[in-house]
């Protein structure tokens, strides 16, 4: 800091400036926005950046992860628990490269994050330097909005812009890359939140006559089905869409993303839609008169065929991003907008109901899949334990209070199903993207960003490998996160779909695994196997009491599918429960 | 029941931005979409850029297109017209072999016919420049390759609508 000086504005409201350089100024922004938590790596294009970081510790904590790609998903789950903001930072090259999965899976699941990225100095650009890589152009695809900056005098404006960017609206991620001369430049710093963008509309506006039509249809359905999910969380919305199916009595269920909006014991509550989702709302969908979609976009996991998806329905479509009204399933009525405020506007124009014969239709269908799958699942008879038995163990201990952190495959939609969830922003996963190895590293971000909330990662022995790493970093700063590896042995999932149409040919998804427990002791993190039935609740209990991070590997049976399924390309009705 | 295709041209108003073009042309490529034509210019509008786009496909194809496009940051809108709500222009320009503009007499009669425009002559060659529809200037192009032509190339579209469209009004309205 070399110099203060005062510039009168001509609204007369004061503006103080500093001297100061380019990377001084990246973290200052940082703590402008509230930032209190990033993960990163370091490396040649990001250190001076570092050097500021170092001299901020006591209002910005750095958390070193493993791996890039460990800190993007960080930052997912930070965001994801709080709605706040994720930020990850990494060096120019392997570094930047290294967070593109993880940006994808922020893109396509409307995560919030701002990823800071170190660059070759600006005359190097272009000259395939050390560690150059053009990451503006990588990741235009799969950003929100990205810029990369050559001048220090930029990064007020354009840090202030990320983060308004990856916030509003539907959020996603953003990228600023910064080139390591203008991390050095000096310049007069003085900084301002950014309030709007002129080219981007954050939020539609509502119009109030769609929201009309939108009741008529609801108050003249005989059979409205709910489905709704992550816009309800994103907008928190939670008490909004709740006083809305509670008033007219609708059934609701839930895409992969919306679970825990409303508790899983609600009774309105009828479960989750799409592949292997629950049997009641996939078959009802295609019976139901009225299809009440909300903040969610009609995925293709979620719709099976679109060919035959609710047909017969009048379909209406809560959505903040115009660009997902029609794009997959065509909408009788588009009301556009933030949810909060078009549900707070809808529910006085609802009839009171109650639609019991409806209701009943649901209960008759879960007791169907109750009997032939639900059952089994957490009841086993078998000697082999499921997967579903260890998350009504998991739901005991926690009390349904837990965030359940998943990976992807046959454990994610095992704990999907499974997991009890009594508060909002609790289920945490890759939905879209299908990110193995997400979860361990997103359970780091939940648990730092809600310190007093049980974390618990749930991971298949396949993710988890992917991401192993990242117990040094449990390690290192002491996470008390509770990780599951739920264990057969196996890519279970695509081993479930070459046993169903690959005539099970087990192409390259056995796994010769290492002892799990020894690498996570190893870590100095304590940490249980289980095999037998009989000591299940007791590790788990354990598990749970713990203060201290704790690993818990179970061998389950190691050829049990997942079901219902809809199987890829079928009709959500053509449902299998076997 | 599967949908026409047809020629559709794009007017993307945007911030000018280095990596925009980027953005707009991925948002094709991803969908396997062609761009058939592609041009980009200051607009009437000052610090604003406006993209002229021309692709085919249909009509439900097209309005999914403008929601992408829009949902970029640096879009301030996109529109989409037919061939019949706008006035376009392409613009060609032909390099040919001094020697036949003297000795074949058709060629100077395909000039003048066509409405193509001489803009420069010397000892080894003469370049032509046309201004038009599309057919237009194929057919010219079809008519001067029967004597040689040593270079050609054309322009993307460019294209105004018949129909307003309220980008001033639009950036206003940010301003309150």
């Amino acid at each position: 800091m070399k110099e203060t000086q005062t510039i009168e504005s001509t609204n007369k409201v004061t503006k103080t400036t500093e001297r100061i350089t380019g990377s001084q100024a990246i973290v200052r922004c940082l703590i402008e926005e509230g930032v209190k938590v990033l993960y990163g790596y370091p490396g040649g294009a990001i250190m001076p950046v570092y050097d500021e970081l170092y001299k901020y510790q006591d209002k910005i904590h750095h958390v070193l992860t493993r791996h890039e790609q460990g800190a993007t998903h960080a930052a997912q789950g930070y965001a994801r628990i709080s709605n706040g903001v994720g930020v990850a930072m990494a060096t120019s090259g392997p570094g930047a490269t290294n967070l593109i999965t993880g940006i994808a899976d922020a893109q396509i699941d409307s995560t919030p994050m701002v990823c800071i990225t170190g660059q070759v100095p600006s005359q190097l650009l272009g000259s395939d330097a050390f560690q150059e890589t053009d990451i503006v152009g990588i990741s235009t695809p799969i950003t929100k909005w990205n810029h990369q900056i050559t001048k220090a005098s930029e990064i007020p404006e354009v840090i202030a812009k990320a983060f308004y960017i990856a916030k509003s609206g539907r959020p996603g991620p953003v990228l600023v890359d910064i080139t390591k001369d203008a991390q050095f430049e000096e310049f007069d710093f003085s900084y301002k939140k950014c309030k709007g963008v002129r080219s981007y509309k954050a939020v539609p506006k509502t119009d109030a006559s769609k929201i009309e039509e939108a009741a008529k249809l609801i108050n003249a359905a005989k059979k409205p089905l709910v489905v709704w999910g992550q816009g309800v969380i994103l907008g928190e919305a939670e008490e909004e869409f709740k006083a809305v199916i509670e008033k007219a009595g609708l059934p609701a269920a839930w895409t992969i993303l919306g679970a825990s909006a409303i508790p899983t014991s609600h009774p309105l509550n009828v479960g989750m839609v799409g592949m292997h989702g629950n049997y009641a709302p996939n078959v009802l969908t295609n019976e139901c008169d009225v299809l009440i979609a909300i903040g969610m976009r009609f995925d293709d996991r979620v719709t099976g065929s679109l060919n035959t998806y609710a047909k017969q329905a009048k379909v209406i479509h809560f959505e903040i991003d115009p660009a997902e009204v029609d794009k997959n399933v065509k909408t009788d009525v588009a009301v556009l907008g933030d949810a909060k405020e078009s549900l707070s506007q809808l529910l006085p124009l609802l009839n009171e109901n109650t639609h019991e014969d409806w209701h009943q239709k649901f209960k008759d269908l879960y007791k169907i899949e109750y009997d032939k799958v639900i059952k089994d699942d957490l009841h086993p008879t078998k000697d082999g334990l499921t997967m579903g038995e260890v998350l009504k163990e998991i739901n005991t201990y926690t009390k349904g209070e837990a965030a359940i952190v998943t990976d992807v495959g046959q454990h994610q939609m095992i704990a999907c199903r499974y997991a009890e969830f009594n508060t909002s922003k609790s289920n945490i996963t890759s939905g879209g993207l299908g990110t193995m190895g997400f979860g361990l590293p997103a359970a780091i971000g939940a648990k730092m960003a809600a310190p007093e909330r049980e974390v618990v990662s749930i991971s298949g022995d396949g993710g988890y490998q992917m991401t192993i790493q990242e117990l040094g970093t449990i390690f290192q700063q002491r996470v008390a996160v509770k990780v599951v590896v739920l264990n057969n042995d196996f890519l279970g999932m695509v081993r479930q779909w070459q046993q169903l149409f690959f005539d099970k040919r087990y192409a390259s998804t056995e796994m010769t695994n290492p002892d799990f427990v020894t690498i996570a002791k190893g870590y100095y993190i304590n940490a249980k196997r289980v095999t037998k039935r009989e000591e299940l609740a007791d590790a788990v209990k354990k598990m749970i009491e713990s203060k201290e991070p704790y690993f818990l590997e179970v061998c389950v049976e190691k050829e049990d599918n997942v079901f219902p399924m809809v199987p890829s390309g079928a009709s959500v009705s053509d449902i299998r429960l076997e | 029941m599967s949908e026409e295709i047809k020629q559709f041209t794009v007017s993307v108003y945007t911030e000018n931005n280095i990596g925009l073009l980027n953005r707009i042309s991925a948002i094709f490529q991803r969908r396997h979409i062609n761009i058939e034509s592609i041009n980009s210019s200051v607009s009437e509008i000052e610090g604003v850029s406006r993209f002229t786009i021309v692709v085919n496909i249909t009509e439900s194809q097209m309005k999914k297109f403008i929601g992408q496009i829009e949902k970029q940051i640096e879009v301030i809108k996109a529109f989409y017209h037919t061939e019949e709500e706008t006035i376009y222009q392409e613009s060609c320009m032909f390099k040919i072999k001094s020697d036949l503009l003297f000795e074949e007499r058709q060629i100077q009669n395909i000039i003048k016919e066509s409405g193509a425009r001489i803009v420069t002559v010397n000892r080894e060659f003469f370049v032509l420049e046309k201004s038009g529809r599309k057919e237009e200037i194929e057919l010219l192009h079809r008519e001067l390759s029967a004597f040689g032509i040593m270079q050609f190339t054309r322009s993307g579209r460019i294209a105004v609508t018949k129909d307003e469209m309220k980008i001033s009004s639009m950036l206003e309205a940010f301003q309150h």
